[in-house]
């Protein structure tokens, strides 16, 4: 049974007013939207894939490809952009040739946008799999996504 | 009734309909870009809005109450609308001298209207990519406005949902599921999109490029074949009233514009009554599956493709009279005149987006070779005329050229919903029982409704025809015989509500009045014609005996049908 049959089958009456909780629930166990579990929800729920797409979209919360090895949250609260969050978060775009919400090619990072980490006083503040880096400077971006790199290939050595 | 007051004035209305509707009526003229008549309200472009008691309420969205009263023009209410119009202009692409809807687009009337004269907002302009994956409809997001019509026409009346809205604010835009573009998703064509498309954000892939080249090259030999709905639809665009037949003028302006012949799509609907007639028989004696359906509309085709691909076995194997006529073209015309083949370059013009997708169906090739180059819709050919200044109350009528030109009643009337039924039934009446039917007219499969049964008897036999147009109508059908519905023998489905003369070919901003008028005139000219059955068609006769051998024969198996096959898209 697929991962989607699975939670559909977990609701009772599954119809358009289930999507959301559907989605969220495929995002939580696969850690994204595939292509295939929108239609194959459509077929279950007889709603158009443009539709799910829409509604997906609209939201924050969901995302379209997998997540990288490491998740890089960027905290955009107030005490963050303040302190310069912007300029950050820009710098991590670039060096990593992404946008927020993506997943560079090699499958290594991802970038992800917080309202508020709830550490202003480190701010501005970027969470690595959950490892806190404070007061961080733009140029301090390639060393911190150095450091990441290099246990990945070490680990691979 | 009941009473309100507009502008100081009593109007009368009826209870609980939407003020829009009340104040229209009374002949005053409030705009909206997004109000799409027969359907609930949006309310989502807010130029309807009016004055009532010192606030500004939408009036698509507002019904009536006794003793209402409301300024449609009030400072306040001009001053909102332009302001709304200012907005969307703010990051709308300046090229509206380059767009395809210059001169005929609701926005930049709006502008003209509401003396729009200086940029009072600089928006961020957008950087999505026009979507040419298709090979019939084009679409062009930076010139969206959100109205949302073509998504509601799409899912509401078609039953489609090829695109939605996606994101959200000022990220919101109008999407194929993962942006995939239209050749990927689940649209069929039909055009009827870029009917309500306010402005130049939906259009037709065109073809009038390759035409005029084909035209200007000395080898090549231009063949023109013009649809029944046609030569109904065009005169509106110069000014005549709607529903004017101009076949005459028509067949001179091809031949002015450099068309070598000009061949009329009505000659080869007879031929598809013909076959199609006999394959129905055919079925009724027990051969194939029944009900039989249609299979002119290649939206509709697509769509049966997509969503019922259980149901390919009840659609008719016959081509479109498009594709009959181009493939009788290419092998008995180019034969009997003595043309290389490859030479002719076969255009045909069409009320219809869909045929642009049809001709590239790789079923719709004989030995390799199309057996249509360019399909043009009538927006396209009204360009055309245009661009070599031709008008169409200034040109003597002449006739279309022998031997694919002579028509009957029956072939005309495919251009309306209802049509091709009626004329399937005068011949299979026929053939099943050697007589012609004395009364012709069969009235109750005419008309605009979008589904229409009868119970014809012939011979005895009791059979069952249905007629729908529009798709959502179709689908309702068609779960009714997935459901186990069994009482029907015969059914018309066209893509387009009311069919070919509502295509999504035909020209911008056609009212109900005008797509009525266009199918009267149809009848008329059915009613006037020497011929009215197909089989009566003497030079139709003649394409049997000199050619073809006899309906669903070797020869016509092999030019004149085609197969279906089930269609994997994103839906």
């Amino acid at each position: 049974m697929s991962v989607v049959e699975e939670i559909i089958k977990q609701h009772s009456n599954p119809g358009r007013d289930s999507l959301i909780p559907i989605l969220q629930a495929v995002q939580e166990r696969e850690g994204f939207i595939s292509r295939e579990s929108v239609i194959e929800i459509g077929k279950a729920l007889d709603l158009p894939a443009s539709k799910i797409y829409g509604v997906a979209t609209f939201y924050n919360q969901f995302r379209f490809t997998p997540h990288g090895k490491w998740v890089v949250q960027v905290c955009r609260g107030t005490a963050c952009h303040v302190k310069g969050s912007a300029a950050l978060l820009s710098r991590i775009e670039r060096e990593l040739g992404i946008s927020a919400g993506g997943t560079t090619r090699d499958g290594l990072f991802s970038i992800e946008v917080v309202a508020c980490i709830g550490a202003c006083g480190l701010a501005p503040v970027i969470a690595v799999n959950g490892n806190f880096h404070a007061k961080v400077s733009p140029d301090d971006v390639p060393e911190i996504l150095r450091h990441y790199r290099n246990q990945i290939v070490e680990a691979r050595q | 009734m009941i009473q309100i007051e507009v502008n100081k004035r009593q109007v009368e209305a009826n209870k609980g309909e939407l003020l829009l509707t009340a104040i229209r009526r009374a002949g005053i003229k409030v705009p909206t870009l997004c109000h799409f008549e027969g359907l609930p309200p949006s309310g989502a472009c807010r130029m309807c809005v009016v004055e009532i008691d010192g606030r500004l309420i939408p009036s698509c969205a507002t019904a009536v109450t006794e003793g209402m009263k409301c300024q449609t023009h009030s400072a306040k209410a001009v001053r909102a609308r332009k302001t709304i119009i200012e907005l969307l202009l703010a990051d709308h692409p300046d090229d509206c001298l380059y767009c395809v809807r210059n001169g005929n687009c609701e926005l930049q009337t709006l502008a003209e209207e509401y003396g729009v004269r200086t940029r009072r907002y600089q928006g961020e302009k957008s950087t999505s990519h026009l979507d040419v994956s298709s090979p019939a409809l084009e679409r062009d997001p930076a010139k969206c406005i959100l109205c949302g019509k073509c998504v509601r026409v799409c899912e509401e009346v078609q039953n489609v949902s090829a695109i939605d809205f996606a994101g959200r604010g000022s990220k919101t835009r109008i999407e194929t599921a993962f942006n995939e573009g239209l050749n990927k998703s689940s649209c069929v064509f039909c055009g009827q999109c870029i009917k309500v498309c306010p402005t130049g954000a939906l259009r037709e892939k065109s073809s009038t490029k390759e035409v005029l080249e084909a035209i200007a090259d000395p080898d090549k030999y231009v063949v023109v074949q013009h649809a029944p709905a046609i030569s109904v639809s065009l005169g509106e665009a110069f000014g005549l009233k709607a529903g004017t037949e101009c076949s005459g003028p028509l067949n001179a302006a091809l031949r002015q514009i450099g068309f070598d012949k000009v061949f009329d799509t009505s000659f080869t609907a007879d031929l598809t009554i013909m076959e199609e007639g006999a394959e129905f028989i055919s079925r009724l004696k027990g051969n194939g599956k029944l009900p039989m359906i249609t299979s002119c509309s290649p939206g509709w085709v697509k769509f049966a493709e997509e969503f019922y691909p259980d149901m390919l076995e009840n659609l008719s194997s016959c081509k479109s009279p498009q594709q009959m006529m181009g493939a009788v073209i290419k092998n008995y015309y180019a034969e009997k005149a003595n043309i290389d083949p490859k030479k002719i370059f076969s255009v045909s013009i069409m009320p219809c987006i869909a045929k642009k997708f049809e001709v590239t169906r790789e079923e719709m090739l004989t030995d390799g070779v199309p057996d249509i180059d360019a399909v043009i819709t009538t927006r396209e050919l009204v360009r055309l005329m245009k661009m070599r200044g031709l008008d169409l109350n200034a040109i003597e009528p002449e006739p279309a050229d022998n031997p694919l030109s002579l028509k009957t009643g029956a072939g005309k009337i495919f251009g309306t919903s209802g049509g091709v039924m009626e004329a399937a039934l005068r011949s299979a009446y026929m053939l099943l029982t050697g007589k012609e039917l004395d009364n012709l007219d069969i009235k109750t499969v005419r008309g605009l409704e979008g589904r229409k049964e009868a119970k014809i008897n012939i011979n005895g036999t009791e059979v069952g025809v249905a007629v729908v147009s529009g798709l959502k109508n179709a689908s309702d059908l068609l779960d009714e015989i997935r459901a186990g519905r069994n009482d029907l023998h015969f059914i018309e489905i066209m893509a387009c509500p009311g069919g070919c003369i509502n295509g999504g070919g035909q020209p911008i901003g056609v009212t109900p009045e005008a797509v009525a008028a266009r199918m009267k005139s149809l009848y008329s000219i059915d009613k006037n014609e020497k011929y009215r059955a197909s089989h009566l068609n003497p030079d139709i006769q003649k394409l049997y005996k000199e050619y073809l051998g006899e309906p669903l024969g070797h020869r016509s198996h092999q030019l004149l049908h085609t197969h279906y096959a089930k269609r994997d898209v994103v839906k």
